[in-house]
Formats: C-alpha cells, structure tokens, sequence
C-alpha cells in the first residue's frame, strides 16, 4: 500500500526526523490562507501516487506571495500524467517552506528480495532517480544489508562529510529503520534528503510503501489509505473479494489461480490481442462471486470478448458452468464468451453451457482458444 | 524414487481441526499418505481423521514421530507455525497459507536454516510423488507415476502442466509448487540439484513467472550442473510493471523480474523455453521420445 508525501512526513516527524515545515491544501478557496500562514519562499508539490511528480510540472517552487498563488491554482486540480501511474487528477498540494539546499542526497531502507534482507541504500546523488544513477555513477551508490550489529556510521563516512553531519544522517537512518520496522514498511525513501547550508539535515521528499498482507496489525496505517489514487475498477474489485487488475485491452478474461490467469494474458497476446484485464477468481469460486466477477468484467466499455479459462481441481467444472450460465443469464450479456475448463467434471461442465439455450464457444482446449480469439 | 516425500513419509498437520486443514488432510490421506497426527493449538486430546490432536508440534513429535509438517495455520499465525515446527525438529515444512507479512517471513526463514530443516512455500500448492505421497491442495486424480520432474511458482499453471503431460501418457517423478511469494524456503535451483540427484527422474518441467531474480538464479546453476533436459515456460510476458499480478512475489519493479530476461537466461543455459503454455506437455513428450 502506498500513502502521499504528506502522510509520511507525518510519520517521519513522529519517527523525529526533520521535514520542512508545510500546510496542506485541499481547495482553491483555501489557497490564499495557506499561502499566507507559509511565507513564501514556497514549493507546492501535488499530492498524487506517483513518481516523477517534478517532471510531469506537479512540483514548482514560488518566490514570491503572487507566484504561489499562481502556481498553486494551476497544480490543484490538474491532471498529472507520468509513464507509471498513468493520469492523475490532483485533488491536494502540499505547501511547504524553501530552504537553503547545500547538498542533495539519496537515501532508501527497502526489502531486498535477492538478500532476503532489509538493505539500506545512501548515495550523494540525491534528487534524481536512483535507478538512473545506478546506470550512469553505480560508483556513487552505496549498499549495504543490515544485519544484526548494524552500525550505518561506516556507510555513511563514505559520503565524505563532516562528523556534525554525519550524526545527523545516521539518526534519520535509525529513526527509518526503527519505521519500517514498526510499520512492516518494504520501502522508506528520501529522495532528496538535503543538507542546508545552515549544515542542517532535512528530508525534503518522503516515500513509504508498506506490506500489504501486514496490514491487518496496522490500522493506522489502513486509515491512511486514499481510495481516489486507486483505479474504480480495482477499488469495486477489492471491496467484491476478487483478485483484479485492470489492463488496457479489449479481451475480458477469467481464471482460477494467479499462474494460470498471467498464463491465459500471454495466451490472448500469442492470438495477437490484449487482455482488458487480470482477474484470479481462486479456487473455491461461489456462483455468487464468479456473477461479481462478471459484472466487472462487462462494465469495461473496451471489451471485445470475454474468455474464461479454468482448470478445475478442486472447484469442479459442471459447478462452474452452472454459475457462469447463470451470471451470463441475469447480466444479459452480448459480447461472445468463450470458455476452455478442463479438469474435474469437465464434459457435464460443457454440456450445461451448450444446453443453455445462451451463446457460448466452449473450446477443447488453449490452442482452439488461440484460434479462436485470432478470428474475433 | 522421487524427492522430499515417499511411501515413507509420516505427516502432521497444523491447523488439522480448520475447515481447509482438515479437508485437504483427508484428501492426502485418502491418497495413501500416512497422516499420523494433528495440532491446533487448545484441541489438544480431540480426534479427527483417526489420528490424534495435540496443542503444540513438541508434543506431536514425541507422541507420533512425524518427519514432515503441513501448515494450514491463518496468515497472521503462519510464520511462528513455521518456526514452531522447525524447533521441534521437523524436517520437511509444507506451508499452504497465503498471505505471510514479509518481516515475519523473514524470521521464519532464520529458524528453519538454523534448525536444519526444509521449507516448501509459503503460499504454494505443496508437492505430491505419484501414487505415493500427496503433502498439498492439488487434485489427486491428474497425476500419473513416472520419470519426469515438474516444478513451478504457480498452483494451477501446475495442474495444468501435469494434466498436459498425463493426458500424454507421461507420468511424474514429484510435482512441486514452491509458492508465490517473495520469500520462499526452497527454490528452483534447490530442487532442480534434487531432480538431478534423483535417478528417476529423467526430465523436468519448469514453470516461472515475472518478479525476482529465481528463474536467472536456476538458470546459472542448470548452465553447470543440470544434465537432464529441463522444458519451460515463463508467465508474466504481456504483464504490466509495477503492478503485482496475484502473488505477492509476482510483480515488475525497476525493469528487474521481467519474462523477457527469465527467458533469455534460461534459453542461454540450454533450457527449451515454450511460448505457449498449451505446447509444455507435447514439448516434454518429444524430448523424452528422442
């Protein structure tokens, strides 16, 4: 799960590392006040679940009191655009005090699968991607795996400056530890962590992600959670109990597991089309939830066709057919749907879709589902 | 032959008195393995199964002599399930749960390494030996004795996987799911090192998907030290990045764990990689034959 910038410089101020100091705005008509209880000087960042927010123009500094006016008015409420997270609308910005940058740092605690450890990765390359710098100055980049006597003082030496600085870099260090930790956090990012020319260490950027399946032990986190930065799709899914991703093309799919549901959108692109969608309905599928499922998967004005893919195990095929014949009935569904199950049950499976007076391609098996997708 | 599990094996399984536990306890039973006990923590002296409930693994092992464990425990219980077993000196720890925060994991793992025992999963089908042995959730009946290995990320690209080849005439060695998740207890290239060990196994399928560096990992070591020949397929190709496709290991970050670079790794190393997950079976078949 992701939160905004402001929500975790909240969390870093409570973990007692220094953020500027800033205000938060959610309408045009507060602008103005904000403004004025930050005296200018300012930056006002949009407040959206995305990367490169200062390339996409959601970050702008302001010099003066009209200048943040301005600058404020135009990036609340715009659509931010960025490769990753796809078009954004901004519905807060984050008002935030300038200060006096003497240095720029890049400064990460993450999840490192490859170690299965938490490393903590510092770099005086600070403000730019950190990816971009492993690939240009991956000399400047400095890992390291914490294990049990961790002490950063000696990674953070490397960087060159002074003892006043360093201590100030190893207590930000501790204190995003002693968070992730806390939180089940797999990423605390501050990228810029900047030292003032006041020799003061200030994190200007915050950036957590936190481990989904530990949630359940953090319900302040969970509060923290911004339905309008999820996709309305997924957010419907999540609520109906169901293993959804949204995707951009025009072929609707439905599968048990999530190996096989990937499997079957590399199938549909070997057919030369894309999938409108990931959806895993599980193994244990009521006709209750594949009806849900369905329902989803028709709202999606793109779609071209639906395909339902299901290897039966444990969840038999004559029970599926059942629930499939009867979400199709009741939705009034008029694009084609075409299903492969196999496994348990599997010819009764069929025998209930071709009985079922409703249109239906019940293929034998993947390739006649490729052949038939190629045709649509 | 086979790997991990055999005729031999004695098994336990926590979180036996649960709805899921107790259904697939039975299933595995009625396959011919020998379940020997139970634990869920307070039923302690209850039955079930014919076999005996115990509260804790200790008193499950002293009573019942068991060497491997399957873990049915909820989520937020399964990670000190895992430990608990290990420091009762199981050997062989099958964990079905999906859903394990990563931190916790994390410390799982360090008990099961320093307890010397073994880790299938988490958040996997578990594995079965044909006509021997069944530890996991997969359906029974798809499954024939034979000579090759089949190994994969995924629970039901593994049906698939083993239907294809079944459906061929071709049986199985062992079929291991070795879960969805970012930390994991056995990887591929741990039981690729057993299949080869295993003289009767002659061939392995090999089922990855996107996230992670495993699939690489497998593919340096099968470069040096895999004879037999090993087919594959990846899944994840027309995945997007960023996004975690329902496992929580499954995901593209940093333009690391993509398909494109499994595929290649492995292609590299001599593995025949299907496009076409509907070609595994016929492609196993040829090779075998020629």
């Amino acid at each position: 799960m992701k939160i905004h910038e402001y929500q975790a410089k909240d969390l870093f101020k409570k973990y007692g590392i220094n953020v500027p100091s800033s205000i938060l705005c959610d309408s045009k008509e507060k602008i103005k006040q904000c403004i004025e209880q930050i005296n200018p000087p300012c930056v006002i960042k949009a407040q959206v679940h995305s990367g490169a927010r200062g390339k996409a123009g959601g970050v702008k500094l302001a010099h003066n009191f009209d200048e943040a006016l301005k600058i404020a008015d135009e990036i609340l409420g715009m659509e931010l655009t960025s490769k990753q997270a796809g078009t954004k609308k901004v519905n807060k910005i984050l008002i935030e005090n300038a200060v006096d940058i003497d240095k720029e740092l890049y400064l990460s605690l993450t999840f490192d699968r490859a170690n299965e450890a938490i490393a903590m990765i510092i770099s005086n390359q600070g403000g730019m991607d950190i990816e971009e710098t492993a690939k240009i100055a991956p000399e400047k980049i400095y890992t390291e795996l914490i294990k049990d006597n961790f002490n950063p003082l000696q990674t953070v030496k490397k960087l060159g400056y002074d003892d006043e600085i360093n201590t100030q870099i190893v207590s930000v260090v501790n204190s995003l530890y002693e968070l992730l930790k806390e939180k089940d956090a797999l990423l605390v990012e501050i990228n810029p962590l900047v030292i003032t020319k006041q020799k003061k260490v200030i994190a200007l950027d915050a950036k957590i992600n936190f481990d989904d399946n530990a949630l359940f032990r953090h319900e302040d986190i969970l509060a923290l959670k911004d339905e309008k930065e999820e996709n309305p799709f997924e957010l419907q899914a999540q609520k109906d109990g169901l293993n959804y991703i949204k995707l951009d093309g025009t072929i609707g799919c439905m599968v048990n597991g999530a190996g096989l549901a990937m499997a079957t959108m590399d199938i549909i692109g070997l057919a030369g089309k894309k999938a409108a969608n990931f959806l895993d309905v599980g193994g244990g599928a009521s006709s209750e939830k594949i009806e849900k499922a369905f329902k989803l998967l028709i709202s999606d004005e793109n779609l071209e066709a639906v395909f339902i893919n299901i290897f039966g195990g444990i969840l038999r095929c004559d029970f599926l057919a059942e629930g499939v014949k009867n979400a199709i009935h009741s939705l009034n569904i008029n694009v084609p749907v075409i299903v492969r199950m196999e496994g348990t049950n599997k010819d009764a499976g069929a025998d209930i879709l071709n009985n079922s007076g409703l249109k239906f391609t019940v293929v034998n098996n993947l390739n006649e589902a490729i052949e038939v997708i190629k045709n649509l | 032959m086979s790997i991990f599990i055999n005729k031999d094996t004695k098994l336990i399984v926590q979180g036996i008195t649960g709805k899921e536990g107790s259904f697939h306890a039975k299933s595995c039973q009625e396959y011919g393995t020998k379940l020997v006990g139970g634990v869920t923590p307070k039923k302690g002296g209850e039955k079930i199964l014919g076999v005996d409930v115990f509260n804790t693994v200790k008193e499950a092992v002293k009573e019942t002599n068991p060497n491997t464990s399957m873990i049915f425990v909820p989520a937020r219980f399964a990670a000190n399930a895992i430990t608990e077993a290990a420091e009762a000196g199981i050997k062989l720890i099958v964990c079905i749960t999906e859903g394990i925060p990563v931190y916790d994991m994390m410390e799982a793992k360090r008990a099961v390494k320093s307890n010397g025992a073994r880790l299938i999963g988490p958040n996997c089908p578990g594995l079965i030996t044909p006509e021997e042995c069944k530890v996991g959730i997969m359906p029974s009946n798809i499954h024939k004795k034979g000579t090759v290995g089949v190994v994969s990320r995924s629970g039901t690209l593994t049906y698939e996987a083993v239907y294809q080849l079944t459906q061929l005439g071709i049986g199985q060695s062992t079929c291991i799911g070795i879960g969805g998740d970012p930390i994991i207890g056995t990887s591929f290239t741990d039981v690729l090192e057993a299949f080869q060990n295993d003289p009767e196994t002659n061939a392995v399928c090999m089922i990855g998907e996107i996230g992670g560096s495993a699939e690489e990992e497998a593919a340096e070591y099968i470069k040096s030290n895999v004879t037999k020949p090993v087919v594959s397929f990846i899944a994840g190709l027309s995945a997007p990045e960023g996004k975690r496709m329902g496992h929580a290991g499954a995901i593209i970050s940093g333009g690391k764990g993509t398909a494109q670079s499994k595929m290649k790794s492995l292609t590299d190393a001599g593995v025949i990689v299907c496009q076409n997950p509907a070609n595994l079976g016929i492609t196993i078949k040829n090779i075998i034959n020629s």
